[in-house]
């Protein structure tokens, strides 16, 4: 049961956050997801695991992340003292490795042998490539034809740290495919394989384990803001595709009443059109990839491609648990579209010298309509959770730039 | 028991089976692979051609459980328009021309979701459906559907797998009725085979827990084999096999080239000949 007077009690033993979340997947995967849950509740009560974990975010990861003050973009927005948290600086570029490090020492710990993935921008592709290469597992990533096209890097570099990826020609060829791909493998291999899925979505106990993976963002802006400012952020910003950065900066602040959260979905060519991937501001609950949530879909239940131009957001569904924080008003949902992520993202590279991911230009073009209008003393505070250079072929063609 | 006046349908074709002393043929195909006309032609000629149950699948465009044969099928279908209200309407179609032939409806829950449960049992009930297969609803997740369709008098057929252990197994047996469907193989549908030495082992370890009827599928692809499972449990299930052909029969456009119906239809006759030979003990 949730708890009266928290948001962060969730998900309740069924693994549902009110009617989000759930288990829906095939007979053959719940014996294995059950051992999932089991074996994730006695490690997180592990000190051990616990110190295996700071020690790998310390030394291969490099936490904790700077909390950086972006004094220029603050002047030229004229408004809310904006603060990114580089999550960017990580090792290998992205927030995603705070969660694949957590999930191979728990594949690990239960004794498995093989490691698959899927990945859209190929961030979380890269990510568990490396720490597969890490602790020696070998890595399979499947990874939607579309999305292969429009980050070769990030393919080579998976291929480089001596994963296999696997090409996924079927529906849209892009995230969700993978994802499909992904569970058709698992349920033929399931004795010795690990699904490091990338974001807070899946079946239970997914969602819920890689938000605790990712809330070490949060956790660590609360103390480094206070540090800086002497207080918590009034306001937090982040985008989302399936929500994991997001969900890991929100979660530690959800009891704070005073903080506003805006999570920012990938508003494509418009939120007016089909070519969106909004599933909180377009969708509604359905049920997809083991879990009930908000999803692009047509009437007779048939899941919609999703669009944006960044291949990290450019998915149908988001995680369970931000479909409860928006039906129960939590967390505030916007979107931004691909026009003005691209703004944001030249933007941020001229007055910062700090090239986002596509992903994160989304939050900042959000930041953009908002920070002017908000008092000098508002202390925003947006997770910056990647970097651009897997980004400027896919910005450069939509700059009419030949690279 | 399905609408309450005796045993239904699934109940009636085990008991005739076992009296003929014969293991039963389960076919699958995709409601509306590849066009809504083709489909029910294929559909009312498979009583004639020997199936003995049909499973129909519900068209999905992300059938996660499925290999290459059957999300190509489903992709087809919603290609061709299909949805599930044209489903129903396939099911309504057969019954007008049979009433013995048990259907069970095998699919995802999202669709069935979005049409609303209460309104899918009805509305699948008075169409003629007897049975209900949900890939993505294990026994964690019966409120949703499972008790729902039991209290309205449809069978809730549960697959059990190689990964069902025996601590596991009584639960997915509780509120599982018509027939346990036993997926022989770890895997997708239509990829690989499982021994015949696993199945036999198989349907006996089942048979310690349960009266049901027991029908086994995933990997089944020719009359031989058919006849092989036939043999050992109560019915064999082809799908991918079937689905297989229909893809075959298709034009350079993807059009169902003519005689598509009839060429699927006689490899369902091989298929019902070859369960027919190998008579259970």
């Amino acid at each position: 049961m949730q708890q009266p007077n928290t948001y962060r009690a969730g998900p309740d033993e069924t693994g549902h956050f009110g009617i989000f979340g759930g288990r829906f997947v095939a007979e053959t995967l719940m014996p294995l997801i059950l051992a999932v849950e089991k074996a994730w509740d006695e490690a997180r009560n592990d000190p051990a695991f616990q110190q295996e974990m700071d020690s790998q975010l310390k030394h291969y990861v490099g936490r904790p992340s700077p909390l950086y003050f972006a004094r220029r973009l603050t002047e030229h927005f004229g408004g809310a003292k904006i603060y990114f948290k580089r999550d960017e600086l990580n090792h290998t570029g992205a927030h995603k490795i705070n969660n694949t490090i957590g999930q191979i020492l728990l594949a690990r710990r239960m004794g498995k042998t093989r490691i698959i993935a899927e990945t859209g921008a190929g961030q979380h592709g890269v990510a568990t490539a490396t720490v597969c290469a890490l602790f020696d597992l070998p890595c399979v990533v499947y990874m939607g034809t579309k999305d292969i096209e429009r980050q070769a890097p990030n393919v080579f570099r998976m291929k480089l740290l001596g994963a296999e990826v696997v090409p996924v020609t079927s529906g849209s060829r892009s995230l969700k495919d993978a994802m499909n791909e992904a569970l058709r493998d698992w349920v033929a291999n399931v004795e010795e394989t690990f699904y490091i899925i990338g974001t807070v979505a899946g079946p239970h106990p997914y969602p819920s384990m890689v938000r605790d993976f990712q809330s070490v963002i949060g956790n660590e802006v609360r103390e480094q803001m206070i540090e800086a400012e002497g207080r918590i952020p009034d306001s937090l910003v982040a985008c989302l595709g399936g929500g994991s950065n997001a969900m890991g900066l929100f979660h530690p602040f959800l009891d704070d009443e005073g903080v506003s959260m805006y999570g920012v979905e990938a508003a494509g060519k418009g939120l007016e059109t089909d070519e969106h991937a909004a599933s909180l501001t377009g969708g509604r609950p359905g049920v997809l990839h083991g879990n009930r949530t908000y999803l692009l879909q047509d009437e007779d239940g048939q899941i919609n491609e999703a669009h944006s131009i960044s291949a990290g957001l450019d998915y149908p569904g988001i995680g369970p648990e931000h479909s409860w924080l928006k039906e129960i008003g939590r967390v505030e949902y916007v979107s931004a579209t691909d026009d003005e992520a691209l703004q944001a993202f030249q933007l941020c590279s001229r007055l910062e010298g700090i090239i986002p991911a596509l992903e994160p230009a989304h939050a900042l073009a959000f930041v953009a309509t908002i920070a002017g209008d908000l008092p000098k003393d508002h202390i925003m505070c947006m997770n910056m959770c990647g970097r651009g250079d897997k980004d400027i072929f896919t910005v450069a063609d939509a700059l009419g730039v030949k690279i | 028991m399905s609408a309450g006046d005796g045993p239904g349908r699934i109940e009636r074709r085990f008991a005739e089976l076992k009296s003929a002393g014969r293991g039963g043929l389960v076919t699958f195909l995709t409601a509306g692979d590849p066009d809504p006309e083709t489909a029910e032609e294929i559909v009312l000629g498979l009583p004639r051609a020997g199936a003995d149950l049909i499973e129909l699948g519900m068209p999905f465009s992300d059938p996660m459980a499925d290999g290459p044969s059957i999300q190509a099928s489903s992709l087809r279908a919603l290609k061709a328009g299909a949805s599930l209200v044209k489903t129903l309407d396939l099911v309504k179609a057969f019954r007008a021309t049979d009433d013995a032939t048990p259907i069970i409806l095998m699919g995802y829950y999202n669709p069935i979701y979005t049409y609303g449960v209460e309104k899918f049992l009805a509305d699948a009930i008075e169409a003629g459906v007897d049975g209900l297969i949900i890939v993505d609803l294990p026994p964690e997740e019966d409120e949703e559907l499972c008790r729902p369709a039991l209290d309205a008098g449809l069978n809730w057929i549960r697959l059990a797998t190689p990964t069902t252990d025996h601590a596991r197994l009584p639960k997915v047996l509780t509120n599982t009725s018509g027939f346990v469907y036993y997926v022989s193989v770890l895997g997708i549908t239509g990829t690989r085979s499982a021994a015949e030495g696993h199945i036999e082992a198989a349907v006996e370890r089942l048979r310690r827990h349960t009266d049901l009827p027991i029908a086994v599928g995933f990997g089944i692809k020719t009359p031989d084999a058919a006849a092989a499972v036939a043999g050992v449990a109560d019915a064999a299930v082809v799908g991918s096999a079937i689905v297989d052909r229909i893809a075959a029969g298709l034009d350079e456009n993807g059009r169902a080239a003519p005689g598509l119906a009839a060429e699927v239809l006689d490899f369902v006759g091989e298929l019902a000949a070859g369960v027919r030979s190998g008579q259970t003990g």
